[in-house]
């Protein structure tokens, strides 16, 4: 007994000081990804588009181009088919978005998460229980979300916590492209679970099939039958980015409120 | 496997294809069966098409103790004899072919989808699957009592999905059978026609804990087809990010194992402990999960001196802070009644059926890529195997404790005394009509890829193996005689990858 006090003791506090104090990240983390329309030449953007190995560079039908940081895999390889130079990740760990037109824009810049209404506010503010299904996953976004419940993460401080049964659930965490043997499983689970619910899509695969977009065997993410309440991009998204977007949505982080949307969830 | 070798064949060694031996149906089975029996194991065997009416399989072979590697290959119709009733560890290498590349192996004993997909392989004139996607029908046990129960595919915690089949006498399980598929992305089709720069992201997500393992392997088949020659430098900074990896599960599964025992303090402490080993793979790379790092000709970022001095400084401390937490766990006599004995493997069902990485060596098996087929930075400096002899849930515990402490000194030795020089190299078009075998050590054991060219230096076929692949298998030898309830904590001492089976 006392070796264990010794022990426990000696690893101390080491509970991460977000939402209150400063988080740090290495110099090499990559972050939300950012594009510096100055830096561009212009008219090569569409040659960009078709080097990317993601579809992060898009075009915009008026010939501009745009980031989708929900198509992003946060590679190194997607800011090296800029050409220009442009394109480049930040530090910035906050990219959860409501709407899935909210991770797209012309400078990388996420509209972020608002929080729920006033009665989902009420009933999921401070105890929220989520159901985490994988489909067609690489097992990566499940890594992270095991790891919000360690000691340095601790998602439970905030009420939030991963339920055995959709019966338990408030809602439901997507992992993964949605493979075709996985897809009744997952509406089965969704269909499961007592409403009003909610629908979280965690990971670029989640979102749009990530580096198995377009294979025959996956449905591109969470399909369109499944209303989605919240976006978290990433390959995957570290958990802090993960548990800031859950915060936003409960309206727990300071000026998360001002952006409340009225939006009913399915 | 023929005993004269003249293939040539190695780790990261490209061989021309035609000098592939082919032989007829018949006397590849006898080859496969005998060089089994002689002390090879089945590294891959798998198909492709061969214009449009065959298929031509084509078996990986390796000579652990004589540290050699050997390849044989057959044209085959729509059937041929099966060779998994006289050598079991082709059994289930036999359903993949079967459903890959619509080919019937006759006589094979449990004939069953393995991942339930279309034939994406088969040759175009062949209109359908050998195996139907929906007919999957499990064994059942019949007797008064005997009861069975379902678990999955979604299961109670935050686990990639996989459905798992228990026939039980009261709390005793007397068989389980696993259907797996669920994560099936169809890996294999992406990589034989994705670009190399799609390819290797694709590469990177095969298994999102083993990143590095099958992006080394991945980059590893690449470059010996291309004649890309690594740097010194770069190849021990992909064996820093490969140790990192290892140990940041490793230490995972300890905590995992803990907290499936009830041992709260352990399960705590390494589970925090483990993610520092994915924050200095962060420093590294910019992702926790080494994302980024590895690329064709070799890594996309340098070890600068002053990180070079932190990663020895954290590891070291790593190491101060690990050891009493891990004397806690291993040392408590209710933490070994729980260990000891369970989820036992025995060590011939290891040589029959061919499993890899801890799981082989907790069965006192010596059995590592590193060590056999060494490549990279192993070729410099040795790791020692490390193994234990009795199969249950404590040995592969232990032997991932002792791998913990031999990783970290490899780091910190390694990290130290970098050599000069680059750390990319460029990496062109692939040579035509060959066939390059990569194997890595990853954590869970063995990942093999093999690619083939086409006479236009395109893909023609890549194979993926992940270690599940074979382990999967160990963990229905090891529960029988088990109590159901502990099904968790055998399932979590070996932790298998869903996504690296399903592909």
């Amino acid at each position: 007994m006392l070796s264990v006090l010794l022990a426990r003791w000696r690893q101390g506090f080491r509970t991460s000081p977000f939402p209150g104090g400063d988080v740090r990240f290495p110099e090499r983390y990559r972050g939300r990804p950012t594009l510096d329309a100055a830096r561009c030449d212009a008219g090569v953007c569409e040659a960009c588009a078709r080097r990317c190995p993601t579809d992060v560079i898009r075009l915009h039908p008026d010939g501009r181009v745009e980031l989708d940081v929900g198509a992003s895999l946060f590679s190194p390889d997607e800011a090296a088919a800029c050409l220009g130079g442009a394109l480049a990740f930040t530090g910035d760990f906050r990219v959860a978005s409501r709407t899935r037109e909210g991770l797209v824009s012309r400078t990388g810049e996420v509209e972020l998460a608002g929080a729920l209404d006033a009665e989902s506010r009420r009933l999921f503010g401070r105890s929220l229980r989520l159901r985490s299904v994988a489909a067609g996953s690489c097992g990566g976004c499940e890594a992270e979300l095991v790891a919000l419940g360690n000691v340095v993460f601790d998602m439970a401080r905030f009420g939030i916590q991963f339920v055995a049964s959709p019966r338990h659930a408030d809602g439901m965490v997507v992992t993964g492209a949605v493979s075709t043997n996985m897809r009744e499983a997952l509406l089965k689970t969704y269909e499961a679970i007592p409403k009003p619910r909610l629908v979280i899509a965690v990971g670029a695969c989640a979102i749009n099939g990530g580096p198995v977009r377009e294979s025959p065997e996956v449905m591109n993410g969470v399909p369109p039958d499944i209303p989605v309440d919240l976006w978290i991009p990433g390959c995957p998204p570290h958990p802090l980015t993960v548990l800031d977007g859950l915060l936003r949505l409960l309206g727990r982080l300071d000026g998360a409120a001002d952006h409340e949307s009225d939006t009913a969830i399915g | 496997m023929n005993g004269l070798l003249q293939l040539g064949l190695r780790n990261r060694r490209a061989v021309p294809w035609a000098a592939v031996p082919r032989y007829a149906p018949e006397a590849f089975r006898e080859i496969v069966i005998r060089s089994v029996a002689d002390g090879w194991r089945i590294v891959t065997l798998f198909g492709m098409p061969e214009g449009a009416n065959d298929t031509c399989l084509t078996a990986i072979l390796a000579h652990d103790r004589r540290s050699q590697l050997d390849a044989a290959s057959a044209i085959v119709g729509e059937r041929y004899e099966a060779i998994g009733p006289d050598c079991p560890q082709a059994l289930d290498f036999e359903r993949e072919v079967a459903e890959q590349c619509g080919v019937v192996p006759n006589g094979h004993p449990s004939l069953k989808p393995l991942r339930r997909h279309p034939a994406d392989h088969r040759p175009s004139a062949r209109p359908a699957a050998a195996v139907e996607r929906e007919a999957y029908a499990f064994t059942r046990w019949e007797g008064e009592e005997v009861h069975e129960v379902a678990v999955g595919p979604v299961h109670a915690g935050i686990i990639e999905p996989g459905h798992f089949r228990f026939q039980a006498h009261g709390e005793e399980v007397l068989a389980l059978e696993i259907m797996l598929g669920y994560q099936h992305r169809g890996i294999e089709r992406l990589l034989e026609t994705r670009d190399r720069s799609a390819a290797t992201l694709v590469a990177e997500s095969i298994a999102g804990d083993s990143v590095i393992a099958h992006t080394n392997a991945y980059c590893g088949a690449i470059e010996a087809l291309a004649r890309s020659r690594k740097t010194p430098r770069a190849q021990s900074i992909r064996g820093v990010a490969l140790e990192l990896e290892r140990l940041a599960n490793h230490i995972g599964d300890l905590g995992a194992i803990a907290g499936d025992v009830a041992y709260a303090p352990a399960a705590a402490f390494f589970g925090r402990m483990r993610g520092e080993c994915l924050n200095l793979l962060m420093t590294l790379s910019g992702n926790r999960y080494g994302r980024g790092l590895v690329r064709p000709g070799g890594v996309a970022f340098d070890i600068p001196p002053d990180m070079a001095v932190e990663v020895a400084d954290r590891l070291a401390r790593l190491r101060d802070e690990l050891t009493p937490v891990a004397n806690l766990f291993f040392q408590n006599a209710s933490v070994q009644a729980r260990l000891e004995g369970v989820g036992v493997v025995p060590q011939a069902s290891c040589d029959a059926l061919g499993f890899v990485g801890p799981v082989a060596r907790a069965c006192e098996i010596l059995r590592d890529v590193r060590h056999d087929h060494p490549y990279g930075v192993f070729r410099f400096v040795q790791i020692p195997v490390a193994t234990t002899w009795a199969g249950d849930v404590f040995a592969r515990s232990l032997v991932r404790w002792i791998e913990i402490r031999r990783s970290i000194d490899f780091v910190v030795d390694q990290v130290q005394a970098l050599p000069r020089g680059d750390v990319r190299v460029p990496c062109g078009a692939l040579a035509s009509n060959e066939l390059a075998v990569a194997m890595e050590e990853g954590w869970r054991g063995e990942v093999a890829h093999v690619v083939i060219t086409d006479s236009d230096g395109n893909v023609r076929r890549h194979k993926v193996k992940d270690p599940s692949f074979h382990n999967w298998r160990a963990l229905t030898v090891a529960m029988p005689g088990n109590q159901i309830s502990d099904f968790p904590l055998c399932n979590k001492s070996f932790n298998l990858s869903y996504a690296g089976h399903d592909l």
